[in-house]
């Protein structure tokens, strides 16, 4: 293995990190429209999310800023060829932060309605971009010779990219459920676990049909096939664990359907990193794209590092926070 | 305008407009939390109340401040390949090593840590707690380490070659990026400019809340004890960050004098080389035929900032300008930098910077709470104090409102220096995107289109002026409030609702 190959893995595995982690908490953002009814519970959902979201947030930036030093190329055809709906994520991002940190900053009941609506909506969008964006990136888009995408951004909205806007959010809706059960108590816990079972149906459908056509399309290893039956079947469990009450196996079995479905979707990509649909000769390629092999060494001794770090302490939190609230 | 440099100029705006918001919050945010840091460490050491009441206060105001520099910085990490595709491909392999550093080593521990350090008050340890914010502290540190590293790239490219295969900038030695003198001079530069835009703003409430005290006869009492303490230790670190800002600042320009001349002399619109040069106070300029119509001048001075020698010679735009055609080829005025907004961002920068360092030490003086002080006109450390020009002379009731007041309105003097200071520093290299390898012309985005850097530009435009009116009205409503010493809720919410209406909420402070 390369180590261009290696840091493919690697940024597979920050954007697995990515949506495992805010994942739930987008779900968490989705839920405060769909199951709470007051205030207070809506205070309750984001109160598991409160310490964690922008540690969890910081998965994105690190996977893009490795992106842009170890696949400069990557980097500079996804941000300028997904221009405007990488906007709408800074956007959305922007203003669900800033939501999440103001909205006890004042006792103000019109106030905190308008923080609760712009986490929910910033929620629902931001997942439903992401789908939108990583369905385009692996179905491939019109990208020229010199690596530009050429095209409008109309362009982007296909059935496939729109089923993929629409798997993500109901991924995440049942992910932020599950780790609702997880995380609180009462009258919450209960309304969310009620809601595993329509929503572990819903997403199975519709995450299971993205991933099929996916793998259908674009599936460029068999691997792809078994990845998408894991997910599938993590997918279908999480409702008998979750009616057996076993909360933490539920939430662990959508975690894992979440890393498949990321798992389909960069195994479908490689050995290329951004398709081109115009002409297969000028796809950027895991090689081509790659950052030379001095950079990649120091990143690579960088990340050795720093990763195990990093992880020791974010579990920690996780740790420190593992109350339930309610 | 020439509409065929339409992208490029909007790119530019974008940036120009996205950066210098961020950079607001970013000094802000790195010295607060410094500061709110020591001050929770001398909480933990001491146990005395007014420095836990003093690190709620700061800190308070520093989340408040920190949640917009979060959400801005996540812009810039995707900015480059948004409008600078080209740049981003050229200087990928350079660039993009500290910028994943940066988000690698930085970002985690600050956003995990304030995490922590928020919602942890009841959950940790007081010493534990006490080391998260100085985790959160660490990072912000840390970060803008790395992104100067990067940016110092950017003002003197280093530990590189260019790929002859594919022309584009090949990392060589990543030492040399992360330690080459211009990186350091520029983080030691811009980190005590931050420390001092941090006094000035501590200086500035801890004077408001004062001054408030001392017009509406309050007694002696622990919110005055908070803000005395809090002045004071504002106004110590207005006057030692601002000295570093001075000395590092003379280092820096030295530095530029040496490694991009056409900035200093734009900085200084010294259009023909001169020996000994002087320095220009005030300048009206004739861009055209390259001479200033109006000069004010300090002889030697200019020779005396470049060299540390009062004879050296300093080159001029005209003479820098055909150096630099004919070496890169096109015409020399192809290089001239805009010289009106260098000119005076430099001499903005300075003066802003200066006044506060030296509101800073004049406050020092006046609210000194022994040295060569009549005894019997000591305040108490829970008192206003007085404010004393000599032994036994206090300024008169006109002086002291002003006084105090000066202490306020100067509060953001240092946000405009920092300001100036970037948009002199990255103007006055221009025309290149990295000096001498790349031009800002060839570094857009060829994809991206017109309409959509049009949405863009407005959007963010938008966004951010709707985000600082949130930001400053909430700012303000905690700042004026105070620190919550009487153990009642907070008089910044409303009477509506009490702690434990939220769950969350008692979660937060």
């Amino acid at each position: 293995m390369q180590l261009h190959d290696l840091w493919f893995v690697l940024i597979a595995f920050l954007w697995t990190g990515y949506f495992f982690l805010e994942g739930f908490d987008f779900g968490i953002g989705i839920l405060t429209g769909l199951l709470a009814r007051t205030p207070h519970e809506r205070g309750v959902l984001l109160a598991t999310i409160g310490p964690v979201w922008d540690g969890n947030e910081v998965w994105m930036l690190t996977a893009v800023g490795a992106t842009f030093a170890a696949f400069p190329d990557w980097y500079a055809t996804f941000c300028s060829g997904f221009y405007l709906p990488v906007l709408a994520v800074l956007v959305c991002l922007i203003v669900r932060g800033v939501a999440l940190e103001y909205r006890h900053k004042r006792e103000d009941e019109r106030w905190r309605r308008t923080c609760d609506r712009c986490v929910f909506w910033t929620s629902l969008v931001c997942s439903a971009l992401w789908g939108l964006i990583f369905a385009n990136m692996v179905r491939g888009v019109p990208i020229g010779a010199d690596g530009n995408v050429t095209g409008t951004p109309l362009d982007l909205l296909h059935p496939y990219a729109l089923l993929g806007a629409l798997a993500t959010p109901c991924l995440f809706t049942l992910h932020g459920a599950l780790f609702a059960a997880l995380k609180t108590k009462g009258v919450v816990r209960d309304r969310a676990r009620a809601k595993v079972r329509p929503l572990a149906y819903l997403t199975t459908t519709v995450a299971g049909a993205f991933l099929f056509w996916t793998q259908v399309h674009n599936g460029r290893q068999i691997y792809g096939l078994i990845v998408l039956g894991v997910a599938v079947v993590a997918l279908v469990a999480t409702v008998g664990q979750s009616a057996a009450h076993r909360d933490g196996r539920a939430f662990a079995l959508s975690a894992a359907a979440v890393a498949a479905t990321v798992a389909v979707l960069f195994l479908s990509l490689f050995p290329d990193v951004m398709p081109s649909s115009t002409d297969p000769a000028w796809s950027l390629t895991v090689a081509g794209a790659a950052a030379s092999p001095y950079a990649l060494k120091i990143l690579t001794w960088v990340a050795a590092f720093m990763t195990p770090v990093v992880l020791a302490y974010q579990t920690w939190t996780y740790w420190v926070f593992r109350k339930r609230v309610g | 305008m020439n509409l065929a440099l339409a992208p490029e100029i909007m790119a530019r705006w974008q940036f120009g407009i996205t950066t210098v918001y961020h950079f607001l919050f970013v000094p802000l945010t790195i010295s607060l939390a410094a500061v709110t840091a020591g001050l929770e460490t001398a909480w933990v050491r001491t146990g005395k109340e007014k420095h836990l009441h003093a690190t709620k206060f700061w800190g308070k105001l520093f989340l408040i401040n920190i949640a917009l520099g979060v959400v801005t910085g996540i812009v810039q990490e995707f900015q480059f390949g948004m409008n600078w595709s080209d740049y981003s491909r050229f200087v990928g392999d350079v660039f993009g090593a500290p910028l994943a550093f940066e988000a690698l080593i930085a970002f985690f521990l600050e956003s995990t840590f304030i995490g922590l350090w928020i919602f942890g008050w009841d959950k940790l340890p007081k010493r534990i707690h006490c080391a998260c914010i100085w985790m959160v502290s660490i990072g912000t540190v840390l970060s803008s380490y790395f992104i100067l590293a990067a940016n110092s790239w950017m003002q003197h490219p280093v530990g590189y070659a260019v790929d002859k295969a594919t022309g584009r900038a090949r990392l060589t030695d990543v030492l040399a990026v992360l330690t080459q003198h211009t990186t350091l001079v520029q983080a030691w530069h811009t980190l005590s400019a931050s420390f001092l835009t941090g006094a000035a703003f501590v200086v500035g409430i801890a004077a408001f809340h004062l001054w408030r005290a001392r017009r509406n006869r309050t007694g002696p009492g622990m919110r005055t004890a908070v803000m005395r303490t809090s002045l004071r230790l504002g106004l110590t670190l207005a006057v030692v960050a601002g000295t570093a800002t001075a000395l590092s600042g003379d280092s820096l320009g030295q530095l530029m004098f040496e490694q991009q001349p056409m900035k200093m002399a734009a900085a200084e619109a010294l259009w023909d080389t001169r020996a000994p040069a002087p320095f220009s106070v005030f300048a009206v300029g004739d861009v055209s035929r390259g001479r200033n119509d109006v000069a004010v001048e300090v002889p030697g001075v200019l020779s005396f900032l470049a060299h540390h020698d009062f004879t050296g010679s300093v080159p001029g735009i005209n003479d820098t300008a055909r150096q630099e055609a004919a070496r890169f080829g096109g015409k020399p005025e192809d290089y001239v930098p805009g010289i009106f907004m260098t000119f005076w961002g430099f001499r903005l920068m300075i003066g802003f910077g200066m006044v506060s360092c030296a509101a800073g030490a004049a406050g020092l003086w006046l609210t000194r709470t022994r040295l060569r002080l009549d005894p019997n006109l000591r305040t108490a450390p829970d008192e206003v104090p007085r404010l004393m020009l000599t032994r036994r002379r206090e300024l008169g009731p006109r002086l002291t409102r002003w006084a105090w007041r000066t202490g306020t309105l100067t509060m953001g003097f240092p946000l405009i220096a920092n300001s100036f200071g970037w948009i002199f520093t990255e103007m006055g290299r221009q025309p290149w995107a990295v000096y001498g390898l790349l031009k800002t012309e060839d570094a857009v985005s060829p994809g991206v289109s017109t309409t959509s850097a049009v949405i863009s530009l407005t959007v963010f435009t938008l966004l951010y002026a709707a985000l600082a009116a949130v930001e400053i009205r909430l700012l303000a409503r905690y700042a004026k409030a105070g620190p919550q010493t009487d153990g009642a809720s907070d008089p910044a919410a409303g009477p509506a609702a009490g702690p434990a209406s939220d769950p969350a909420r008692a979660l937060t402070y």
